[in-house]
């Protein structure tokens, strides 16, 4: 992808990701939340990674937001008020970030490999999918299994929670 | 046969002790019986001995290589004489406890432990090395607890045991350090070997004094020399015949024999001997101003023999050990029979023991009083007596090396006459101080037998011929006039003081507290033992409330209370705080693990 | 030419965007809303590294794997607590992070 396109998407992102931390009201924050993740799976697609981003578009930004949505509803939450900030907690927070940051540049300068241009890939017979398929079908079989148990599991885990009470 | 002799002296009377212990304890008769056979047959073996040659035995007991351990014997002069003494004393003592313990319960255990004591004592005059003569004085002092207090159920006689036996300690150890110095400068502990290369090994003359000085505590622990002479007047409290036989004849006696068994060491120490002297000059002075305030029969003989002990210590101080030696053999003959004289008068006035309580026994006790008699001038050192002699023989050597030592003996000697005819002219002559006094009869021949048996030796063994037939004596160019003529004076100036002062008199007429009570040397020792376990208490105390209870304990737990007060605050339930200290230590992490290492 | 440094530097800026939201934000759904955020950053610098390491001719799709289970995982997390949150809300009748402290000493 041409560098342009690709710092469009990036920007994108990113500033939409600091609407979401930084709007007050609740509704605003989910929907920049939601343009943020389709940036995000521009860039998926950029990587040749189709199929993930397919992915992170109908799960993340169609069910995962939508359910947010749903409980910002059902709660009839109001925006956040406003209440005296704690400074010090505040400036720790800062602080922190300010210092993962500094370590995150510091990596990345160290990282030889990083600077490597994209390599070739031959646009294979098959679309990524089969081979992704393959690959879990073939080699990945156990955790698959382990995944739907988890999600049966994780179903039954919020029916029993959203119960009124438990009589 | 021969050579299994030292052997049967030694063991059967811990062979009778086994038995009595084991089997026959509860036929008293039986027990009593069996022990003076056991010492029977270990002083016939003795005569077999005695007339045989010269000669040393052992088998191996310990042998690790780099450490042995022998246990043998050394027949030669000296424990030639010594086992006669000690199994003839107390073989007669034997059967004399035989009448003196008749109505007693503890019988067997009486004689078990006598029998005990006989087997200890034969150890140590057997004795061919440093390390079994050790053993053997152990023993013996244990011998000697068991046997003073034998009535254990009277606080005093208990008392008196825990005393002996913890004074003896005293001394032990200093012997202890002795061995252990001379071994380790000699490598050897065998008696025959250590006496030639004693004196060749060319040890720093300090070295020498200090090793024959430690040497010496032993003696002093053992034969009551000042400043641990405080348990032999409390050991009183045993049964007379164990007075007799162990702090008369053999036990504090084993002191001097040592004294005799090593003076190779001491050869080369003028600084030890020079102790030795002013310890044995001190203890016989002092002891015989002890005993002139004295009221307790018992105890004015104990001090007696704490002072003609002192006697024999100066003479083995001035160089003369067969002088100590002579005065030994003759000391155990009429000590032992003033002892059982004392214990006939005490049985006869049913256990009376304050002479003022006695008098008027010349008709009454006739065996006994003319016995007594007999003891007492040997004692005093009247001429033609035992005692004459052998104190004669110390006097003599010691005008001729050190006068001063020679006066302070004169003047002992001169208490010595003194306190004796007192004792005999308040307990015998006289008349009757008592109602038990006016009904006192004869002892049973079972006891005064042993008494004629002793007299006779006290009263003629001090004679050259006779003497010079069981041990070597001391030689002399001519005849000492001096020495003689002042011992004679002394004893006749001694005699009329106490026969005067204290004739036909209902009571003391002297006191002097200071001698009666013993220059008060007893009541300093357990104000200083007090003081030790006070000072040694407060100590304890403080390591345990501050450093212990405080520091370690309330310590321990402070520290942990205020660890758990301080990491409180982390626990603020605050789940942004959690996430705070999460990314924290993620990016130290970071940072360490990629950028520090 | 977009390098691989590129992406993950940008991965990396939106993990602090996203813990930054988790630090300081006050109201327990954009907390989670953040979370989240956190969660896809790690996505895209796993698919940049799957990209880069060329093997055969074809991008090691191990790493899309992943990023596959990823999702789902996340999905099912954020179902599991939002339903905590409408249960916690039904308790406590309040979403402000400050008011749920019952567990401090």
């Amino acid at each position: 992808m041409a560098p342009p396109l690709f710092w469009t998407f990036a920007a994108i992102m990113l500033l939409f990701g600091l609407m979401v931390i930084i709007s007050r009201n609740l509704v605003t924050s989910a929907l920049s939340l939601v343009v943020c993740f389709m940036a995000l799976a521009a860039l998926y697609v950029s990587l040749d990674a189709f199929f993930i981003g397919v992915i992170q578009i109908l799960v993340y930004a169609g069910a995962v937001m939508v359910l947010f949505l749903f409980i910002i509803m059902l709660l009839d939450l109001k925006a956040e008020e406003r209440r005296r900030l704690n400074l010090p907690a505040f400036f720790g927070g800062i602080v922190v970030i300010a210092l993962f940051v500094k370590v995150l540049f510091d990596v990345s300068y160290g990282f030889q490999d990083g600077s490597a241009s994209l390599p070739a890939i031959q646009h294979g017979q098959q679309p990524d999918v089969w081979y992704i398929g393959l690959t879990i079908f073939q080699q990945y079989k156990l955790q698959l299994q382990i995944i739907g148990t988890l999600i049966v599991v994780a179903t039954i885990g919020v029916v029993v929670l959203s119960k009124r009470e438990l009589k | 046969m021969n050579d299994s002799a030292p052997w049967i002296i030694l063991f059967s009377p811990l062979i009778a002790a086994a038995l009595i212990t084991v089997v026959t304890q509860p036929f008293r008769k039986t027990s009593s019986y069996l022990s003076v056979a056991a010492v029977a047959i270990s002083f016939l073996a003795s005569l077999t001995v005695f007339a045989g040659p010269h000669r040393e035995g052992s088998i191996n007991w310990i042998d690790l290589g780099v450490f042995q351990v022998r246990l043998g014997y050394l027949i030669d002069e000296l424990s030639k004489m010594m086992l006669l003494v000690v199994t003839g004393v107390g073989l007669l003592i034997h059967i004399y406890s035989i009448g003196y313990m008749k109505d007693e319960r503890g019988r067997s255990r009486y004689f078990a432990a006598l029998s005990l004591f006989m087997f200890s004592m034969l150890g140590i005059v057997l004795a061919n090395n440093f390390i079994m003569m050790f053993i053997f004085w152990e023993l013996v002092g244990v011998s000697s607890y068991i046997l003073i207090s034998h009535w254990f159920t009277l606080a005093s006689a208990a008392d008196a045991g825990n005393k002996a036996f913890i004074v003896n300690r005293l001394g032990d150890f200093g012997f202890m350090i002795g061995i252990l110095m001379v071994w380790s400068a000699s490598g050897t502990v065998m008696f025959e070997e250590l006496g030639p290369k004693w004196s060749t090994l060319g040890l720093n003359p300090i070295y020498i004094n200090a090793a024959a000085i430690f040497i010496f505590c032993g003696a002093v622990g053992k034969s009551a020399q000042f400043p641990l002479h405080v348990w032999l007047p409390d050991a009183m409290e045993g049964p007379t015949p164990v007075s007799a036989l162990i702090h008369a004849a053999t036990m504090v006696a084993a002191g001097v024999f040592m004294l005799a068994r090593v003076f190779f060491l001491f050869e080369p120490a003028p600084v030890a001997l020079g102790v030795v002297l002013w310890i044995g000059l001190i203890t016989s002075l002092l002891a015989a101003l002890m005993a002139t305030q004295q009221d307790d029969i018992k105890r004015i003989l104990a001090y007696s023999t704490l002072s003609q002990l002192g006697l024999m210590v100066a003479a083995v101080g001035l160089g003369v050990p067969e002088a100590a030696l002579l005065h030994l053999f003759t000391h155990a003959f009429f000590k032992a029979l003033l002892f059982l004289g004392a214990g006939s008068v005490i049985i006869s006035l049913h256990h009376e023991q304050n002479i003022w309580q006695m008098g008027g026994l010349q008709r009454k006790m006739p065996v006994t009083f003319w016995t007594f008699l007999i003891g007492a001038l040997a004692l005093a050192g009247c001429p033609p007596f035992a005692g004459f002699w052998s104190k004669d023989g110390i006097v003599a050597s010691a005008f001729d090396h050190n006068i001063a030592a020679a006066l302070v003996i004169e003047l002992a000697s001169f208490f010595t006459a003194y306190y004796m005819a007192r004792l005999f002219v308040v307990a015998f002559l006289g008349a009757h101080r008592s109602e038990a006094a006016s009904h006192a009869k004869e002892s049973p021949p079972v006891m005064t037998i042993p008494l004629v048996l002793l007299a006779i030796p006290a009263a003629i063994i001090g004679f050259p011929p006779l003497s010079t037939f069981f041990l070597q004596v001391p030689e002399r160019e001519g005849v000492p006039t001096l020495a003689i003529l002042v011992s004679l004076v002394v004893f006749l100036a001694g005699t009329f003081f106490g026969f005067t002062l204290y004739r036909e008199k209902s009571k003391d007429p002297i006191l002097i507290p200071l001698f009666a009570n013993r220059f008060y040397i007893d009541q300093f020792y357990s104000a200083l033992v007090k003081w030790t376990q006070d000072l040694f208490a407060q100590i304890a105390g403080f390591v345990d409330r501050w450093i212990i209870d405080g520091g370690i304990v309330r310590g321990l737990g402070g520290v942990t209370w205020s660890c758990g007060f301080a990491l409180r605050f982390l626990q603020i339930g605050n789940l942004q705080a959690y996430a705070f200290l999460f990314g924290l230590g993620v990016v130290v992490l970071l940072y360490l693990i990629l950028f520090a290492s | 030419m977009v390098t691989l440094n590129d992406y993950l530097i940008v991965s990396g800026l939106l993990f602090a965007i996203g813990f930054a939201g988790v630090l300081l934000r006050r109201n327990l759904i954009a907390i989670f809303m953040a979370l989240e955020l956190m969660l896809n950053a790690a996505n895209l610098s796993l698919i940049g590294f799957s990209r880069f390491n060329v093997q055969n001719g074809l991008p090691d799709y191990n790493a899309q794997i992943l990023v596959f289970f990823i999702v789902t995982v996340a999905a099912a997390e954020v179902a599991v607590g939002l339903a905590i949150i409408v249960a916690l809300y039904r308790a406590r009748h309040t979403t402000h992070v400050e008011d749920l402290n019952s567990l401090k000493f």
